[in-house]
């Protein structure tokens, strides 16, 4: 019952929202508030659950699953889920502060939590077109929330994304009327018990890579990233560059190719050599560009290669490193965006070149860090992430694809200090920001530090472990369709 | 087999109208093809030569019936394609009134 409580909430939520916060602009940011706390709670008791009582399978209208959409939390959608609310929770208290500026606060609530539910149900979906539904609603609210500022070059962004956002589900859906063909089922648990007949399904391999090649960014189908990142209002951005990219492209390729699909060796190689020339392609970009946000989006396209680097050597160590970094990079690049917002609310302007200086401290603190912990400095989380996946690259033989993650962990590091370097010039009057940026900005800093300590050996097992094996062992995952169908 | 093929050429066709095409208003109009497209290719998996629709009557002997799945997956996308034109065609509005022009090369404000 637990599993269908994160797609009602935010989408109850959004409709009251409609409802109730045209008339009160405040509800509507305590109303978003009050449901994201309450899906945190939920989702911090989604991994006792599942280690006491095993993966929670919930069948809509109580019937069995071939006949119904199930919704399934094994350990991979519980983690997600902890990402999501958790930097959904900070987002939203970053924005009650951010939003005021703008005039229609309950339609940007309501957007948020309708992409909530699209995200959280991609996550827990235990239905292949299920999934693509969940997808389309979380892109539609994304199509809205980046246009939400009103510019032109907003609109445009926002006309490019939703273009590009629509031939690639389109992909999806034709894959997904493939696989039905061959297997006869949608539920991804009977496919995956099915799926000695899906071995040689280049098509579908090839529309899905595709498909969700372009929702994760890789490199011949990121270039609209850079564009609608930034043009999304700063905390969306967050959510943008730290979840939703991770739910729908490195999530679900994870768990299509890697536990419904039968893994094909093809599949491993493409990903590995994409994922290497994104990394490489982002971070080159990356460092000629003068708009803060702009070059974090090409950031964020260079870290995303990482993970799929990590996912395309299909061994448990690089599933661990692509986990652990899809983690540490959603807390550091929403960090990151989040900074970015109050800098640019401070010096007016989001061009490097042009600021002053007016940064005051906490920003300016939290920036270092989260600048620091993305380009790999030890104590913080992102380090660990990225030596685990190149360990893995060189362990499974793969040297040349470690040397050039080595290397553009460098070139990271020299872009990163570069825009620290131009962003906080002498010393002027520093200008004041909300409380509930602090708050958000403080929190999401301490956090870079706490994912650190996951890599530590005792806490290891519980937690990255678990995800880790729940990825490896495709028999329990396709054993859950026996458990739900009663059989 | 020659069906597929051509929902398949649909499919190509709207890619090419996304892809060529200069015009806000095409390149909205060929996501839709690629649409239409997808959801016959959905349509034909359900089809069997010579089959009924999937309704149980009484009265009607049981015959072969085609697939009633993909039918219901085709609604379901239609709804999906509704939501995602009419947020491209008020995308394409706003556009409009910002630049004044529904042309594609001269609606670059955002590599400058």
């Amino acid at each position: 019952m637990i599993a269908s409580y994160f797609v009602i909430i935010p989408l109850v939520t959004a409709f009251l929202i409609v409802l109730f916060g045209r008339k009160a602009e405040k509800i509507a940011g305590y109303l978003s508030l009050f449901a994201t706390i309450i899906l945190m709670w939920l989702s911090a008791l989604l991994f006792p659950i599942i280690n006491i009582q095993g993966a929670i399978v919930y069948q809509l209208s109580d019937w069995k699953i071939p006949y119904t959409i199930s919704l399934v939390i094994d350990h991979l959608s519980a983690f997600m889920m902890i990402i999501i609310s958790l930097i959904a929770l900070l987002s939203i208290i970053y924005s009650i502060n951010y939003v005021k500026k703008f005039t229609s606060n309950w339609g940007y609530y309501s957007l948020f939590m309708l992409l909530l539910a699209g995200l959280n149900g991609v996550t827990i979906t235990g239905d292949l077109f299920n999934l693509f539904v969940f997808m389309e609603i979380a892109l539609i609210a994304t199509y809205a929330l980046v246009a939400f500022q009103g510019k032109a070059e907003h609109y445009e962004a926002s006309f490019k994304y939703a273009i590009m956002g629509s031939i690639s589900s389109t992909l999806i859906l034709f894959g997904i009327g493939c696989v039905y063909s061959m297997t006869s089922s949608l539920t991804m648990m009977q496919i995956s018990a099915r799926s000695g007949s899906t071995a040689g399904l280049y098509l579908v391999s090839a529309l899905f890579l595709t498909g969700f090649g372009l929702k994760s960014a890789m490199f011949p189908l990121h270039s609209w990233l850079p564009d609608a990142h930034p043009s999304a209002p700063s905390p969306v951005s967050a959510m943008l560059s730290g979840v939703l990219i991770k739910v729908l492209g490195a999530y679900a390729i994870i768990r299509v190719f890697y536990m419904v699909l039968e893994p094909s060796k093809m599949v491993n190689e493409v990903l590995l050599l994409f994922g290497t020339l994104s990394m490489f392609v982002g971070a080159i970009m990356a460092i000629a560009q003068k708009d803060i946000k702009r070059m974090l989006g090409f950031s964020s396209v260079s870290q995303m290669g990482y993970i799929l680097l990590g996912i395309g050597l299909a061994t448990p160590l690089g599933f661990f490193g692509a986990i652990y970094h899809i983690l540490n990079h959603a807390v550091l690049k929403s960090l990151l965006f989040l900074d970015a917002g109050a800098i640019e609310e401070m010096e007016g302007t989001r061009n490097l070149e042009k600021m002053q200086g007016n940064t005051e401290p906490i920003t300016k603190s939290t920036t270092y860090m989260g600048a620091l912990g993305i380009s790999g400095v030890p104590p913080f989380g992102g380090f660990f992430s990225k030596l685990i996946i190149i360990v893995a690259a060189i362990s499974s033989g793969r040297y040349i694809y470690a040397i050039i993650g080595l290397i553009v962990g460098v070139m990271t590091l020299g872009y990163y200090l570069g825009m620290l370097k131009k962003a906080f010039k002498e010393k002027k009057e520093p200008k004041k920001i909300g409380i509930s940026l602090k708050i958000s900005l403080v929190i999401l800093a301490c956090l870079t530090l706490v994912t650190a300590l996951l890599f530590v050996p005792g806490l290891r097992e519980g937690f990255l472990n678990k995800v880790v094996d729940c990825i490896t062992d495709r028999e329990a995952y396709a054993a859950l369709f026996k458990v739900g169908a009663g059989l | 087999m020659n069906l597929y093929m051509m929902s398949f050429a649909l499919f190509l066709v709207g890619l090419y109208g996304v892809l060529v095409k200069r015009n806000i208003v095409k390149v909205i109009i060929g996501t839709g093809i690629m649409g239409y497209a997808v959801n016959l290719f959905l349509i034909l998996i359900a089809y069997k030569e010579g089959a009924t629709f999937p309704i149980l009557l009484p009265g009607k002997e049981q015959t072969i019936m085609v697939d009633p799945l993909p039918q219901a997956l085709v609604l379901t996308s239609i709804v999906i394609e509704l939501g995602v034109t009419a947020v491209l065609v008020a995308l394409a509005i706003n556009i409009h009134r910002k630049y004044g022009t529904f042309d594609l090369k001269s609606i670059r404000r955002l590599k400058e």
